[in-house]
């Protein structure tokens, strides 16, 4: 189990192809599910052209720590990992990478959606957008992910 | 006791600081270290944690704690 918080752009499949080459020769998974978020250029009516995301050093990964162990309570994993970037983000970059190593399919796809779901609603991070006009503003909310749009 | 408070993100701006100390005479909820530290009405969507957990706005804080409030988390 790894979760990592990074302040400079990294490239989520290498991250990835270098964390499950830590699993071997353990090759109990036969699923693994993943989720890349990458930040858009667009939100809520404006062009963005960056974007800073702030944390909380400590809680955030001791919450990620925490979800982590929830999916593992309700689910058959055997592995997981969560990585994030914080600080100045352009666009096209990766935001986060949630990957999930399970025995079978359905405990790999519904841990990596709870993980995600998870840390959207409860891993302290907050977004400030620069927008293309040079004004700054706070996100106020995420959606709710489970509900469409 | 003493307590460190700690805001983030938005409502670091809205009070201008990003933490202070407390100095508490008696024992203290996390509303009561709010209304000490602020001075202000509570938003209605703030969060709070008491040494990086999630906590109620009425539990209680010992000498030492570290208690944090922050608006909605938007990560991810």
């Amino acid at each position: 189990m790894k979760v990592s918080i990074c302040s400079q752009a990294f490239n989520p499949w290498q991250a990835l192809q270098d964390y499950q080459q830590d699993l071997k020769p353990d090759v109990q998974f036969g699923a693994t599910s993943i989720f890349i978020g990458t930040m858009r250029d667009y939100n809520d009516g404006a062009r963005v052209s960056s974007m800073t995301l702030e944390y909380y050093p400590g809680m955030t990964e001791k919450q990620l720590e925490k979800i982590i162990a929830q999916a593992g309570q309700q689910w058959q994993i055997l592995d997981a990992y969560i990585s994030h970037r914080v600080g100045k983000i352009q666009p096209d970059e990766t935001i986060v990478l949630v990957a999930v190593w399970a025995a079978h399919r359905g405990d790999a796809f519904d841990a990596c959606r709870f993980i995600m779901e998870a840390l959207k609603s409860t891993a302290p991070f907050w977004k400030n957008e620069k927008l293309a006009s040079g004004e700054t503003r706070w996100v106020a909310s995420n959606s709710g992910g489970y509900q469409k749009g | 006791m003493s307590i460190k408070v700690r805001y983030f993100a938005s409502l670091g701006e809205r009070m201008g600081r990003s933490e202070s100390n407390l100095e508490l005479a008696q024992a203290m909820t996390v509303a009561d270290v709010w209304y000490h530290d602020t001075s202000q009405i509570m938003p209605n969507n703030v969060l709070a944690a008491v040494n990086m957990e999630y906590a109620g706005l009425a539990d209680e804080v010992n000498d030492g704690d570290e208690v944090a409030f922050f608006p909605p988390v938007t990560g991810g």
